[in-house]
């Protein structure tokens, strides 16, 4: 597949000069649902804003189909946004919003009609023409938004945190709805979001990113079950990190056990992070295990319970089928896959 | 709702110095001196056609002049951080806060034949021009004064207009001319219309400003009025239909005006 949009040492600093972005390097393929996921001021949006030439990088190239388009107004880019707020015009009823890019264009009327007609049925807003844009609830605009942006035919979409102001059950719908629409439609969506189970869902691709880096990119599959360090393990879904060393290949040494694991090498004895997930944290009787710990709490979460167990030095999150009762003593064991050793990351 | 009652005072008072004034302006303008109904002074008012036509038309260049110079500034205070907004608003009210007459009669020196203005034409060997006692001193005095006026509205509507708004229409293809066609303007029409009032209606009834820069030539029907109140011509009659029919061409042009704004919230 070939690369529709690439960063390439992308770093954007402010007046201030505070570093938003510390050199991204990035290439989106054709066809693809990308998702830049990461924690509030990460750099995620600012990155979309870049390719959607709303900013541009203080130094760093960015491509477009194989050209350069630095210094590329936004108008004259084929990319369009929704943005998280939609922005909507006011001023235009529905069907003028949809239809203001192919005004500005002067594309003819017939074809405006047609193509505005085939966006109100693809988002369901059929019989909405006429109505006001304030007068429309938050899923409506959602889609109006969407609508505007897609009716130009760009070959790439950018979204920013499109589904942040919806409810839950709203969110999942669109969730759903909007990946049907990508892969209908054969376009590159960029997504930009804060959950990293919307990333789960929907992406074919995830760039994980922490304070100006990417820290990882790769399937929703790998991401999870591989990440690279334990910022990415603590953000893709609930994990116990505790501090571990490695005294010899396929043995790691954390809470003052030795455990068996499959990586291997380490420096002897180095210093390492250790990512066990909650659901494969498995319970056996205290008598029988290296490590125990006390049943601080037990919640119903539904398809499982979640316990947090005080074991030794660290406050250990269980996800099983079946519950034990609070305050009483059981032991945890892991399988050596399920151990993920992390090189420790430098802080800045 | 007990709150209605702090309305009162206010109603009283509309009654008193609104409502009551404009019904004697009627009666005035439909009685002669015996107290007879007449309607030949609303008649008479004809006489005057080329003052009327003249103060609509150097108001209505006066307002569009202030629509032009106040747009790009109202646009571009509206953009700036907060913080500075505050400040250039005060230098844009600073000039207010001087007296009207005191501002006026600033420009009288500065325009004269012996002003500063020849003066500095008279060192590179131009002029003098004759600068005072033309329409265009007026229109200039008109401008000076209610450029605020034009200035604020535009300003407190363009200030509540959302940025990514501005994103959104260059993403989909304008650049910033397209822009502002498609999206300033009809987003800041309430600002427009309602600046455009606070200019035209106070600039078509001025007299200060055409009596000290316009001289005898440049009457305006404010003097007109003026004269029939205080002046040698006293005729209270005259004056009264005057301003009556001066009102009728306010609201006219002002309903005019209303159609262009969506929302009607024009104040007349």
């Amino acid at each position: 597949m070939e690369n529709i949009v690439s960063l390439k040492d992308i770093i954007v600093e402010f007046e201030e000069g505070e570093r938003i972005l510390k050199n991204i390097s990035l290439d989106i393929k054709d066809k693809e649902f990308v998702t830049f996921l990461g924690p509030s001021g990460c750099g995620k949006t600012t990155t979309l804003r870049i390719i959607a030439g709303f900013l541009e990088p203080t130094s760093g190239d960015v491509f477009f189909d194989g050209q350069r388009i630095n210094g590329v107004p936004p108008h004259k880019r084929n990319v369009n946004t929704v943005f998280q707020r939609y922005a909507l015009f006011p001023h235009l009823n529905v069907y003028e919003n949809i239809a203001f890019g192919l005004r500005v264009k002067n594309v003819p009327e017939k074809e405006i009609v047609k193509r505005v007609g085939e966006m109100l049925e693809m988002v369901n807003l059929m019989g909405f023409e006429k109505r006001s844009v304030n007068r429309l609830s938050g899923g409506q605009q959602q889609r109006v938004a969407i609508a505007r942006a897609l009716v130009n035919h760009p070959k790439v979409l950018l979204l920013d945190e499109p589904l942040g102001a919806l409810d839950l059950k709203l969110r999942k719908e669109m969730q759903i709805e909007l990946r049907k629409i990508q892969q209908e439609l054969e376009l590159t969506f960029v997504y930009v979001t804060h959950d990293q189970e919307e990333a789960l869902t929907m992406s074919d691709s995830i760039v994980v990113m922490n304070n100006g880096y990417i820290q990882q990119i790769g399937s929703p599959t790998d991401i999870y079950n591989e990440p690279v360090n334990a910022f990415v393990a603590d953000f893709i879904g609930e994990s116990n990190i505790v501090n571990g060393s490695m005294p010899e290949d396929c043995v790691v040494e954390f809470t003052g056990r030795r455990f068996e694991c499959v990586d291997k090498g380490f420096a002897p004895n180095e210093t390492v992070d250790v990512v066990i997930r909650p659901e494969d944290v498995k319970v056996i009787p205290a008598d029988k295990a290296k490590l125990t710990g006390i049943v601080e709490s037990v919640v119903f979460k539904g398809v499982h319970y979640e316990m947090i167990v005080d074991g030794v030095d660290h406050k250990w999150v269980i996800h099983s089928t079946k519950a034990e009762p609070v305050g009483s003593m059981i032991g945890m064991t892991f399988d050596p896959f399920d151990i993920h050793i992390m090189k420790k990351t430098e802080e800045e | 709702m007990k709150l209605k009652y702090f309305s009162a005072p206010y109603l009283v008072w509309m009654v008193v110095f609104i409502l009551v004034p404009l019904l004697m302006i009627a009666y005035f303008a439909f009685t002669n001196d015996e107290g007879g109904l007449t309607i030949k002074y609303i008649s008479d008012v004809g006489q005057y056609a080329n003052i009327f036509v003249r103060s609509i038309w150097l108001a209505l260049i006066a307002t569009v002049i202030c629509l032009v110079v106040a747009y790009p500034v109202a646009f571009i205070l509206s953009r700036m951080d907060k913080h500075r907004q505050g400040t250039m608003l005060m230098i844009v009210m600073l000039p207010m806060w001087m007296n009207f007459l005191l501002r006026t009669y600033a420009w009288m020196t500065l325009l004269g034949n012996n002003g500063i203005i020849n003066h500095l034409f008279g060192l590179i060997g131009l002029g003098p021009f004759k600068l005072i006692n033309t329409s265009g001193a007026v229109v200039l005095g008109m401008v000076y004064n209610y450029l605020p006026f034009m200035i604020l509205p535009l300003y407190s509507v363009m200030e509540k207009i959302d940025g990514s708004l501005f994103e959104a229409a260059s993403d989909l293809g304008c650049s910033s001319g397209k822009t502002l066609w498609r999206v300033v303007v009809p987003l800041s029409m309430p600002g427009i219309t309602s600046g455009v009032t606070m200019v035209f209606v106070p600039a078509i009834s001025t007299f200060i400003i055409s009596r000290m820069l316009g001289g005898g030539s440049n009457l305006l029907i404010g003097d007109l009025i003026e004269m029939q109140f205080l002046g040698n011509a006293y005729n209270p009659h005259l004056g009264a239909a005057i301003s009556l029919v001066l009102m009728v061409i306010i609201l006219v042009i002002m309903t005019v005006m209303n159609q262009f704004d969506p929302d009607d919230q024009v104040l007349m």
